[in-house]
Formats: structure tokens, sequence, C-alpha cells
């Protein structure tokens, strides 16, 4: 018994778990950030007066949810990194890093945006009747009467988009971010294959304790910020 | 023209604007994409050695078409598994008995809270753990992540399809003298499960997205496959990565499109269907007087 | 209605218990578990390794492959009686215990780590951990060199990490899940080196569009012993595939296999290390 609890001490001082969620919160974090204002300009150009921007925005989502985040986080290193020879800075891992975000931020942009649209689809026809009604161009009522409103609604959908991006964070592994906790978990349990069970318990009560906390609150911010009718 | 209350149609000068803005803005589309080209044929990415393997025959006999199979096959047995696992655990969050409804919710939130690769990679270690000696291995550790995963997803829109279900026709079961299961398994669930149809295609679309992250387990999925050819002379990543993903965004848009066929179908016959949303928040059906179309659709991430 | 649904969730579940059923070949993974005597022998190999693994189109070239067929050859399969399946390094234990692969021929280091999990035929090889540079960089003529270099290696492997642990604390590690890929890095400019065997690395450099592209230091600095992986407790088996890497050696067919995947590439083995003698079975 003493050994085995030992054992299981070394492996936990050998691989940081917190440290490993810490680089899953933070690539959520600046991805979310980005694919939340992308989205949401993808969502204006989805509403908007002028076709070809209408147009634009449609093929982005179609092709962007439609692909493997897989194949785009490969495609980030690959095309970008391999060939572009883009660097995002001048140290090798945060540029790394900051592909994994642009990644995540591209792929997570499109189901932003049609969060937002559901968002738009909840508030009712009078209210962009009114704001036509009393003068107001396609960019003002989209952002002082639509978007407000759209944005109240659509908390809930965000919300699971906001859930997905964190459980998706794990595949930066494909873009050389191998920090975060799938690599981590691999490589422990890999060198202590005997901890199997012990070591994914870790990371599995480590990501229930990440994950339910937001759909709560986002459940919570739905209903109480939710426009009432 | 355009049906939105959120603009005029544009007139003459309004549209003039426009076809100025759009050369603008096309011919700055144009300049980046150009620019990528230019920098790509630095590369001498575009010489047919590289491109030339992409269109010949072997890759798509020994790389494409198995690959394509094994993505094919897994998405196919987990979607199938997903739905009575997700069939199962929704009426055990329905039912009566406290136990199982409070065990039912406890599984459906643990997997949904996991990331399936994860997942996939603890359950490619267990199952040889465990069942020493199993066949296709990875497949199986691929298949039973997705399935534990969009199961869970599943169970949800099993309940929420229920619950949306008018209150008479529970309360009619319960008339004619069935028990409140039989209710639920004879009379809520047939119409419930017609009515998540689209919302199953659009899992359909996560399923086969999720299966190429067998990729990273070993499992010779497309984007494996993908993989070791361009990983041969003359080496070619990028373009056997263009045409992996080409195929996958085909393959999930004609899904995507067949979602939206069938929601618009199902709810100009006179049922609510459970509209491919993440959360009910924009299934109003038929009302979407901004984005077009049978209400918001959130694609599944 | 509910006999309706019933035939629905049978037919899913009976669908399901077949799902062992039918593969998409290559990549299958059948195989009759057993060892000798059965029709077909399982063996793991690299599909992704110009020189020692590689899928071209139905085949599969390179020195592994050639030295599997050998020494099957020997214990009474004929090539067509050999099924390849995709070994990938973090899956090679997995693999062997499991039962998946009779025994695996995967460019795989006799450690002692491993050595507690599975057994060990051979080695029929000696590499070393060395470094691919561009041909005209003189700056890195060892592990010493890179500090502050950005350094490539695959996913899982532990010889980036050496690098780390023991010479130069400051290098970049960017990992990647094929060396073709941290070649393409190399050649782009967006990393300084790629770290693997020697074997390994002038396998790659050969099979660029210009061989002359990229070379390999040449000042290998740990000694990587090739063995034949196999399940534990196949002693007898271990014993034969043995004798069969002798005669290999001894025939000159080792020489011969060992020039061929390695012509034009500049590289000659470490003569001092080999041809290796197979040492004894566990």
């Amino acid at each position: 018994m003493g050994d085995y609890l030992s054992g299981l001490w070394t492996v936990f001082e050998e691989y940081d778990v917190l440290a490993a969620f810490w680089v899953n919160i933070q690539l959520t974090f600046w991805a979310g950030l980005l694919a939340l204002a992308l989205g949401t300009v993808l969502a204006i150009m989805r509403i908007s007066p002028i076709a070809s921007l209408r147009f634009v925005g449609t093929a982005y989502v179609n092709i962007l949810r439609n692909t493997p985040l897989t194949i785009i986080m490969t495609f980030m290193i690959l095309a970008l990194v391999f060939q572009l020879a883009l660097q995002l800075s001048s140290n090798l891992s945060d540029s790394y890093f900051r592909f994994a975000v642009l990644g995540l931020a591209v792929y997570h942009a499109s189901f932003v945006c049609e969060a937002i649209r559901s968002g738009v689809n909840t508030v009712p026809l009078g209210q962009a009747e009114a704001a036509r009604a009393i003068g107001l161009p396609f960019m003002d009522s989209a952002r002082l009467i639509i978007l407000p409103q759209a944005f109240r609604g659509a908390i809930a959908p965000l919300g699971s988009v906001l859930i997905a991006l964190m459980k998706n964070s794990t595949v930066a592994a494909a873009a050389s971010v191998t920090t975060e906790t799938a690599s981590t978990m691999k490589v422990a349990i890999e060198f202590n294959p005997d901890y199997l069970m012990e070591i994914f318990g870790v990371f599995a009560i480590g990501w229930v304790i990440l994950v339910i906390p937001v759909g709560l609150l986002t459940t919570w911010l739905s209903e109480r910020l939710a426009v009432k009718r | 023209m355009s049906a939105s209350v959120l603009f005029d149609s544009p007139g003459p000068r309004a549209r003039a604007l426009m076809t100025v803005f759009n050369i603008i803005g096309a011919l700055a589309l144009l300049a980046v994409v150009g620019w990528v080209v230019y920098l790509l044929y630095l590369k001498g990415q575009w010489s047919w050695t590289l491109w030339g393997p992409v269109f010949a025959g072997d890759f798509w006999v020994y790389y494409v078409w198995p690959g394509l199979q094994n993505t094919l096959r897994s998405a196919a047995f987990a979607t199938v598994g997903a739905v009575v696992f997700g069939v199962i655990l929704g009426m055990g969050r329905l039912a009566h008995n406290r136990v199982v409804r409070w065990t039912s919710g406890a599984i459906v939130e643990f997997f949904r809270a996991m990331p399936v690769l994860l997942l996939m990679i603890f359950l490619n270690l267990l199952l040889a753990r465990m069942l020493p000696g199993l066949e296709d291995r990875l497949f199986m550790a691929v298949v039973v992540a997705l399935v534990l995963y969009n199961g869970s997803v599943i169970a949800e829109l099993v309940r929420s399809g229920v619950r949306n279900l008018p209150k008479g026709q529970g309360e009619a079961g319960l008339a004619v003298g069935l028990t409140p299961s039989q209710t639920l398994r004879s009379i809520q669930l047939p119409q419930a499960l017609v009515a998540m149809l689209p919302a199953l295609l659009s899992q359909l679309v996560v399923v086969l997205k999720d299966s190429a992250l067998g990729q990273i387990i070993g499992y010779s999925e497309l984007l494996r496959s993908a993989q070791i050819f361009g990983n041969a002379p003359p080496i070619n990543n990028l373009q056997a990565l263009l045409v992996a993903a080409v195929l996958f965004i085909v393959i999930n848009w004609l899904l995507t499109v067949l979602a939206q066929r069938l929601s618009r179908r199902l709810s100009s016959r006179g049922r609510a269907a459970v509209a491919p949303t993440a959360i009910d928040a924009g299934a109003v059906a038929g009302a979407a007087p901004f984005t077009g179309g049978a209400g918001g659709r959130v694609g599944r991430v | 209605m509910r006999k309706h649904t019933t035939a629905v969730a049978l037919t899913a579940a009976s669908a399901l218990a077949l799902s062992a059923c039918g593969t998409a070949e290559p990549g299958d993974t059948g195989g009759d578990g057993g060892d000798g005597g059965g029709e077909t022998i399982t063996i793991g190999i690299k599909y992704d390794q110009p020189g020692l693994g590689l899928q071209k189109g139905a085949d599969y070239v390179g020195f592994d492959v050639d030295v599997a067929k050998y020494v099957a050859d020997k214990l009474g399969y004929g090539e067509d009686q050999i099924e390849f399946v995709e070994a990938i390094s973090a899956n090679r234990e997995t693999m062997l215990q499991n039962g998946d692969v009779d025994m695996i021929f995967a460019t795989y280091s006799i450690t002692d780590e491993r050595k507690e999990v599975v057994e060990f035929a051979g080695p029929y090889f000696v590499a070393g951990q060395d470094l691919l540079v561009a041909a005209d960089d003189d700056s890195i003529t060892g592990p010493e060199d890179l500090e502050g270099k950005n350094l490539c290696s695959v996913t899982g492997s532990t010889s980036a990490e050496r690098i780390k642990d023991e010479y130069a604390e400051g290098v970049e590690l960017v990992e990647r899940p094929g060396y073709s890929e941290c070649v393409s890095a190399l050649a782009s400019g967006a990393v300084d080196a790629v770290t693997t065997d020697d074997i390994i690395l002038a396998g790659l450099a050969a099979a660029q569009e210009d061989p002359t592209a990229f070379k390999v230091v040449g000042n290998p600095f740990s000694e990587e012993n090739y063995g034949v992986g196999l399940p534990q407790g196949s002693t007898e088996q271990c014993e034969e595939i043995n004798a069969a890497i002798t005669e290999m050696i001894d025939d000159g067919t080792w020489e011969e296999l060992v020039a061929t995947h390695t012509d034009g590439t500049g590289y000659t083995a470490n003569e001092e290390l080999n041809p290796p003698e197979p040492a004894a079975c566990a």
C-alpha cells in the first residue's frame, strides 16, 4: 500500500496535471476571444444587405465547420509554419501555441456565427420593423437593436460552443502543443502503465470540474439574461 | 428581392457603391490569395512532382479508399452505437425510478464533459489491458469513444424531444391505462425519434469529424492514410492533406444539407422538429425572419 | 409501433456485435495471434519512414521490411503469408501485449524499460542518434550546438528529450507525427535540425528530390540497438529469430540490404558496432 501511494505520488510529481490544465484554459481563453470577435463579424456579414459579404460568410461557415479540427490544426503547421514560414513569436513554443489558438479560433468562429444567428432568430420581427421605422440604417439597427438582444438569446448556444472549445483545446496536440492534458496524460500513462486507471481518473475529474460549472453558469446566465417576452 | 426587414432593397446609388466595394473586396481577397500562391510557388509547392501523385490511381486505390472506408466504417458503427446508447440513457433520464434517473444523468454529464481525444487515448490502452487479443483494437477504441460521447449528446436530444411533445400525448397514454414507462416507450419515444432525425444527421457530421482524431492514436482512417502517403517521397504532406480535407468537407456538407432538407420537411408536415441546434434557443421553426430558412441552425461543434 | 422500435434496436445491436468483422486493407489488424504453424504471420512495421519501413502503394519497402521478410522466410512463412500492419512508435508495446502482431520490426530500440513489458530478439542493427541539418549549415556539429536552436522530432519519441536533458537545455522542441514533416520544416527553415537515429535520417535525406540538400552531421551520440519486438514469453521464437539474423549476417544478405537501402545517402553503418551479434534470449 505504501509503495502504491508513493508510486502514485511520484507520477503526479513528474507530470504536472495543473500546469497541463492551465495550458488548456489559456488556449480556450484566447481562442474563445478571437472566435467571438470573428464569429460576430461573420454573423453580421451573413445578415448584411451586401450579397457578396453574405456569400463569403456562408462559404466560410460551410467550409470551416465541416472540416475536422485535426486537419485544421495540422494545416496550420504544415502550410503556415513549414511552407509560408510564418511566425507568431520568436520563441518557437509560443509560436506553436499561438497557431493552435488561431486554429481553434477559426474553427469555432463558424459555430459562434451560427449561435449568434440563432440568437438573432429569437428577436421578434417587430423589433427590426421598429428599428427600420425610426429610420435606422442597417449597421445601426444591427448594433443597437438586433445584436444586443441576439447575444442574450444566444447565450445558451454560445455556452455549448465554449464547452466544445474547451474540450477541443486538447486537439492542439496536433499543432505540436504537447503540454496540454491529452498529451500529458498519454505520456504519463506510457511511462507508468500500472497507474492507467488512476491517471485517467485524475484527468477525467479535472475535466468534469472544468466543464460542468461552465455549463451551469451559461444555463443560469441564459435564463437570467433572456429578454422577457 | 431580399425579404429581410433589416434593410431596404438597395437603390441605384447603393448598388453602384456596392459594386465598387465588391470590386475592392475581391481585389483585396485576390491579392492575399495571390501572395499565398506566390509564397507556395517559391517553396516549389506547385510542382507537378508533388501534385501528380495526388491524382494518380495508386493514391486513391491504396490510401484514400482504404482510409475512407475505415473512416466511414468507424463513423457508421459509432452512430448506430450512439443512437442505441443514447436512447437507453435518454429513457433512463426520463425514468420514474430516481436511482435510474440519477445514474443516467451522471453518466451523461460525465461523458459530455470528457474530451473525445482523451477518451480515445485511454480506451486504446484500457482495451489492450482488459481484453487482450481483441482484434481491431484501434477501431474499437475510436468507436467506443465516439459512442460514449455522442450517445450522451443523443440522450439529451431524446430527453428534450420527449419534453417538447404536446402534453396530451403522455396524458392520453396514461388515460388508456398504459403505465408511465409503456407510455414513454410506445407513444412518446417514437414521436420524439422522428422529430430528432435532422439533429441525428447533424450529429453524424460530428462523428465523422471526430473520427479523424483516431489518427492521433494510429487508427488508419482517411487522415492517417493521407499522412502516410505524404510522408513518402516525393514528400507532399500538404497536397495529400488538402485532398483529405476536401473529401471530409464534401461528405459533411452533403450530410448538413440533407439534415436541413429533412428538418424542413418534418416541420412542413406539422411536426415540431427538434432543430439540429445544440440548445433549442433558435428552434423557432418557420419563424426565422432574418436568416432565412427554417430556424437558425447551430451545427454541432 | 413498439415492435418496430424493438426491431430497429435489434438490428443496431447485431450490427454492433459484428463490428469486429470485415476490415479495410491496409491497416488490417487481423492475424492469427499464434506463433508458427499458423497460415499467416502478422508483422508490425513503420509505414512512413523512407529507407526503413514505407508504404509504397500496395507494397512495403525498406531495410526493416526486408529484414522482416528474411526472418519470416526462415521461420517458414513465404512473402504472401506475411501480413504487414502499421506500428506507430507509441503503440508498439501495446500491440505486442495485446497480440495484434506476432513481431515488430520498426526501428525498435532495445531498452531496459521496454524489456520489462516485451521481449526482444536481435539486435539486427546498431544505429546512433544523430542530427540532420541543411547541407550548408556548419554551425551545428553535435547536440551541444543546439542551444537556442529549433529542433524537430516525432511525437512520442524520447530522442528530442534526451538532447534537452543531456546536451542543450535551451533547445526549442517541435513534435510532428512523421519525420518527413520534420524534414519539410527543415527545408523551409522553420527548424534548424531534425533528430533521430542516423539510419532514419539518411533515409530521409535520400528521399528528397535533391538528396544533397541535407546532411547527417555524422556525430552519433547514442547507441540504438534495433531489436525484433516479441510478446513476452516467446523465448523459443526469439532463439529462432536470432539464428535467422546470424545467418543473414553470415551469408552476406545483411550487408547487401544495408547497402541497398542506404544507397546514395552517403551513410555507412558504424563499423565498430555493426553487424551486431544477437544477444542471448531472456
